[in-house]
């Protein structure tokens, strides 16, 4: 409990500085001004929704191929944590679209695919409650989110290989791409700031699973004896 | 400053979002336990 408090604390510490250096110490972009500071929590929130994404993947493929019950617990978390991320992505993306682009949403390759991300995750989520028995659930989850994880890719290359509204990268987007370099630490740090709190999540999120498993186990236990 | 009201909203409504999961971890949790030690203090009874 007290090492949660002091994870938090940090946390909380982190997510501070990144709002004071997107805010205050980032400067401002020439072409669209004040609202490009939305870019500092879009961006990052993004990145670490795909993180978690990622984590969930690997702990779907390793409870495929191990069935140990704490790979499943690491996939839902981290599917829930993803999508919590994802949600920030869709909310503050139009609300910096509207003034620059004048319009909300438009269906292009990256808002769409992402999009179709989110919806991915909630079916995941979804397919979960409909299975009672927890192998099976954990399985069928296990292989939904393997599939699920397709996405994830067509939403890195969007913007790379088909032409969007969407801005094209800003890193990793090859020539004529890049950062002025006060923009670039603020976005890097804003980044560690979501995944500090991506791994808090996390860690809150596997245990409520570490304790529903035992309770299952318990309540087995007590059917059977 | 053109545009600050909706740089604010983007992260009060962020901020909002991770706020309102975090306490829904924390109330699954607090659930999860006190159903836990019910039920290990009943099969302790049933010794």
């Amino acid at each position: 409990m007290k090492k949660h408090a002091l994870a938090s604390a940090v946390v909380l510490l982190l997510l501070g500085a990144a709002a004071y250096g997107a805010l205050y110490v980032a400067p401002t972009e020439r072409t669209m001004g004040t609202i490009q500071r939305i870019f500092y929590i879009h961006v990052p929130s993004a990145w670490t929704g795909l993180t978690a994404f990622f984590i969930c993947f690997l702990a779907n493929l390793f409870y495929v191929f191990r069935r140990q019950p704490k790979w499943d617990w690491l996939a839902v978390s981290a599917a829930e944590v993803g999508l919590a991320f994802t949600t920030v992505v869709l909310i503050t993306g139009p609300v910096w679209a509207h003034p620059v682009w004048g319009i909300w949403w438009t269906w292009d390759a990256r808002l769409t695919s992402t999009f179709v991300l989110w919806l991915l995750y909630v079916a995941y989520l979804l397919l979960r409650t409909l299975v009672e028995e927890p192998d099976r659930r954990a399985l069928f989850s296990a292989l939904f989110g393997i599939f699920a994880f397709i996405d994830v890719p067509l939403v890195f290359g969007s913007i790379r290989w088909w032409r969007t509204q969407h801005p094209q990268p800003v890193i990793m987007g090859g020539a004529g791409s890049g950062l002025e370099p006060t923009m670039r630490w603020v976005l890097l740090f804003s980044w560690l700031a979501m995944l500090s709190l991506m791994a808090l999540l996390l860690w809150a999120r596997y245990g409520v699973e570490a304790m529903r498993g035992e309770l299952e186990t318990l309540q087995r236990d007590v059917e059977t004896a | 400053m053109k545009n600050l009201d909706s740089v604010f909203a983007a992260y009060l409504i962020a901020w909002g979002v991770f706020f309102v999961y975090y306490l829904t971890v924390a109330r699954r949790t607090s659930s999860l336990r006190e159903d836990l030690e019910r039920l290990k203090s009943s099969l302790n009874r049933g010794k």
